[in-house]
């Protein structure tokens, strides 16, 4: 493959703190080689702003291969940069041209208020979590694992939801700052398991009450969510979820 | 002139195991064990560091039993702690498949892939809990991949001969720490675990000969803050980032356990580093970390190389009968599967003959064409699709058509903190869990082994020898208004100053890039004496240039990455001249350790049990003061140490 280096123009959100105004900063980068990821370029920049006496631009990033869910910025307007199925991380360089202009801001939406730059604060899902976003078993207390048969195709389905990596790009996305796509993605994997059955009312009321304390909006079928989810979470589990929050009004 | 005359030797260490018949040890032991009182427990505090697999299920199962937890980690939630990035799966000694597997047969695979330096009581007793993990993860409805009647599905792995690996796509480590998190969440809405995300452990507290606290950096103010506990519990993962390039997550480091070690903790043979076989190879001076592909692609790929020198068609352009299985070729009996250690030799071998592929000449091929022709593309894409998907993101080329490209990469740290089997360090009340103790795995880990070990620390031997531990310490921990907290904290200010005054004129990265290229070329895959001696030289002098020319750009009281990075560095540093030291004493090759000088004439690691049948625990004595060897001799009751062959 030829290894054509590539000239980027930039644009990135800079932002002091919490409460300071933040802007739109320019910077030119070159040398950019295909191969890259999204992030080494970033890392190619702050290298060259250190050695100018300059800060930093700072953004997340742990795992860089898409699993962690801790990276995640909105590249030209699309939480993770709009490649099917991919994180920030995982997006390469080679899927842009030389000489574009690439705007890079944080996940925005009220429940994630940003802490510096490109890093907001996503630990409003962590509490959505806590309210039922688990099965509760005490350790040592399980049966035996081949006791609770579970047919193939449910297991799949199951396994369809649990993929999601929590990084807020659905949030980021949706015009409402909606939390639905990550907190159905839960409510339907356990809804879905034997093993969820005990707890499935008390955990739709209880998560989905939490993420409207927190500020996320409410779902209104843009499936933005779906579209950039790196984890291809179908909004089919807000279908579910949905259901599982009325049969739990219900009774 | 030895080598070993220069290095001095302390007292022996005892790993105090329960004498008996093996597979009663641990019964016995849980039956001699003080417990605490229910009523008591909720009075004692304990601190536990990190929320990977061994954190996020010792908090939770602490939590269950009573005791306040504290629970602390590096990310923003407990969630991306780096066992999310485990892929191929947890081995089990369920026999599901009915294939001959058992309790033994796992202890059996686990002792002798870690090529006999590891202590046989701790991996009898991983292996007999292997069973209970599956269950409490399936309970907690991890969604394992099943067969079409409903029930668990397996799969073989490298350096085992039977199926005994269960995974949850090529998710396994992600899905088993979700369900540890959402333990470790409803222990929190209970208000049972305090959970402190955004820090980092800098130090640790030690008061009256016990570890009694922790002193942390809140990544988002910069504050530093105090912590006292009963017990303290590490459980902060490897150090391959020492390496620079890993398939470790770029914020897993050594630093909480080297300040523990610069505290009187032992660490326990440091050059036991695992190079994984199958990683995407590196492509330019940028690269920033290198992504693994899972060791399960084995059991359907073959690996080959041109059979010529210097090849330069494309594999598809290569006839069958000029292509070089090597694997299959010197392995006939494990064939691809052989373990972590020798595959990854063996790759680095046939890349050193000139047979490398790809632009750099250092990578192998993996090829799926012979699985795709005999099973199809959709078997493929069941087995592997979210893998294959990965690598064409990564290197724009589809595997369906063209054979993968792998190299090794440092992958995994068996090495570690010393403890004992009820997995506290030297210093009472400092217990070390999960991939940060020197573990169960010897010289060399198994596949689907870490998270098994993880787990069985954190679940179910913690809990209990913790308690033992508590209910005899006596005294309440001390306050942090205590003088040891408060000298500490000043001593964390003084080093952020420091670094960030210096104002030099090369960046962190910099130094971290030049000491990986350091220890991956003397201390890497393949090491000898000369090598080893000269690294030792090279790194002192690295580290000087650090301290004088380092550039730390913003404030301390802030969030500041670059200052985060710039103090692991500086302790990959300090661990990168053990690591060699270690290496360089050990005058033998065992596991992953492999020295030039120690090979049989076919090319294997030759141990010298007569010598070298010890834990290495090394004492820090000081800066720039030679560290005190501490001895485990480890005896072998069970499993005979043998010649390890896979052929």
């Amino acid at each position: 493959m030829p290894n054509q280096s590539m000239k980027l123009h930039l644009r990135i959100w800079r932002q002091q703190g919490p409460t300071s105004p933040g802007k739109l900063v320019s910077y030119e980068i070159e040398d950019v080689s295909p191969d890259m990821s999204f992030l080494e370029m970033l890392d190619v920049l702050n290298e060259r702003l250190i050695k100018n006496g300059e800060l930093p631009v700072e953004f997340e990033s742990d795992c860089r291969e898409g699993i962690c869910g801790n990276c995640g910025l909105v590249i030209n307007g699309i939480p993770h940069g709009g490649q099917h199925r991919t994180a920030t991380c995982q997006l390469h360089m080679r899927h842009f041209r030389d000489g574009q202009t690439i705007t890079i801001e944080p996940f925005r939406a009220k429940a994630f208020p940003v802490i510096k730059d490109l890093v907001v604060d996503r630990s409003a899902f962590d509490r959505i979590l806590a309210k039922g976003g688990y099965i509760s078993v005490r350790t040592g207390s399980a049966p035996d694992a081949n006791l609770i048969p579970i047919a193939k195709e449910i297991a799949d389905q199951a396994m369809d939801s649990a993929e999601c990596i929590g990084c807020g790009a659905c949030v980021a996305a949706c015009p409402n700052a909606s939390a639905s796509l990550f907190v159905s993605a839960k409510i339907a994997q356990y809804a879905l398991l034997p093993q969820g059955q005990p707890e499935r009312k008390r955990r739709a009321l209880m998560m989905i009450d939490q993420m409207d304390v927190e500020g996320f909006g409410n779902c209104s079928n843009h499936a933005e969510c779906e579209a950039v989810c790196p984890k291809g979470i179908s909004i089919t589990n807000i279908a579910k979820m949905r259901r599982e929050y009325f049969h739990a009004l219900l009774k | 002139m030895s080598l070993n005359e220069k290095v001095q030797e302390g007292k022996a260490l005892e790993g105090n195991a329960p004498a008996g018949p093996i597979e009663k040890r641990w019964e016995s032991h849980r039956h001699a064990i003080t417990l605490v009182s229910p009523a008591n427990k909720k009075k004692h505090t304990v601190l536990v560091v990190g929320t990977g697999l061994a954190g996020a299920s010792a908090a939770a199962s602490l939590a269950e039993l009573g005791y306040n937890v504290k629970s602390f980690c590096i990310q923003d939630t407990p969630r991306r702690a780096h066992s999310i990035a485990a892929q191929g799966g947890i081995n089990a000694a369920k026999n599901y498949q009915n294939d001959g597997d058992s309790v033994w047969r796992l202890f059996y695979d686990t002792v002798k892939g870690g090529d006999f330096r590891s202590r046989e009581s701790n991996v009898y007793r991983l292996a007999d809990l292997s069973t209970s993990i599956i269950d409490q993860a399936v309970a907690q409805g991890v969604p394992f991949a099943r067969e079409y009647g409903g029930l668990l599905a397996n799969r073989s792995f490298g350096g085992a001969l039977v199926s005994r690996t269960f995974y949850a796509r090529g998710q396994t480590g992600q899905q088993l720490l979700l369900g540890a998190y959402g333990a470790l969440l409803r222990q929190a809405d209970e208000g049972k675990v305090q959970i402190f995300p955004r820090r980092e452990m800098l130090d640790l507290v030690i008061i009256d000969g016990r570890a009694q606290g922790i002193v942390v950096r809140n990544l988002i103010t910069g504050e530093v803050e105090s912590y006292s506990g009963d017990a303290v519990v590490l459980a902060t993962g490897g150090y391959a980032n020492a390496y620079y390039l890993s398939t470790n997550a770029k914020n897993s480091n050594a630093t909480a356990a080297w300040r523990c070690h610069k505290r009187g903790a032992y660490f326990a043979n440091p050059c036991f580093v695992q190079i994984h076989p199958t990683c995407i190879p590196v492509s330019g001076d940028y690269q920033s970390k290198l992504t693994l592909m899972s060791e399960s692609l084995r059991n359907d790929g073959r690996v080959w190389v041109p059979a010529k020198k210097r090849d330069e068609r494309l594999p598809k352009d290569i006839p069958e009968e000029e292509r070089d299985y090597y694997l299959e070729r010197r392995y006939p009996a494990f064939g691809n599967l052989v373990p972590r250690d020798v595959a990854s030799r063996a790759a680095k071998t046939v890349c050193d003959e000139g047979r490398g592929v790809g632009e750099t000449g250092r990578a192998v091929y993996l090829d799926f064409a012979d699985t795709i022709k005999q099973n199809g593309v959709s078997y493929v894409e069941d087995k592997y699709g979210n893998l294959f998907e990965m690598y064409e993101r990564i290197t724009g080329e589809n595997p369906y058509k063209t054979p993968m490209r792998i190299y090794p990469a440092l992958h995994y740290a068996m090495g570690g903190l010393w403890v004992d089997y009820n997995l506290m360090s030297n210093l009472p009340g400092l217990f070390v869990i999960g991939e940060a103790n020197f573990s169960d795995h010897g010289a060399n880990r198994l596949g689907a082994s870490a998270l098994m070990q993880g787990l069985a620390d954190g679940y179910f031997v913690l809990p209990y020898t913790i308690g033992n531990y508590i209910a005899k310490a006596g005294s309440e921990p001390a306050s942090t208004e205590h003088p040891a907290f408060k000298e500490s904290e000043k001593e964390i200010d003084e080093f952020e100053k420091r670094l960030t005054s210096i104002k030099g004129r090369k960046t962190v990265l910099e130094f971290h890039r030049e000491l990986g290229l350091l220890l991956w070329e003397y201390a890497g895959m393949s090491r000898n004496e000369n090598g080893l001696k000269n690294v030792m030289g090279l790194i002192p002098d690295l580290e000087k240039d650090f301290w004088q020319n380092v550039n730390v750009p913003g404030d301390t009281k802030d969030w500041n990455k670059n200052l985060e990075f710039a103090g692991r560095v500086a302790d990959f540093m300090e661990l990168g001249e053990l690591i060699s030291l270690d290496a360089l004493h050990r005058r033998e090759s065992c596991g992953a350790h492999f020295r030039e000088e120690f090979q049989t004439t076919d090319h294997e690691a030759k141990r010298d049990d007569e010598n070298y049948t010890y834990v290495a625990a090394w004492e820090y004595t000081g800066k720039g003061k030679p560290p005190v060897l501490h001895k485990e001799l480890l005896t072998f009751d069970y499993v005979k140490p043998t010649q390890r062959s896979y052929k």
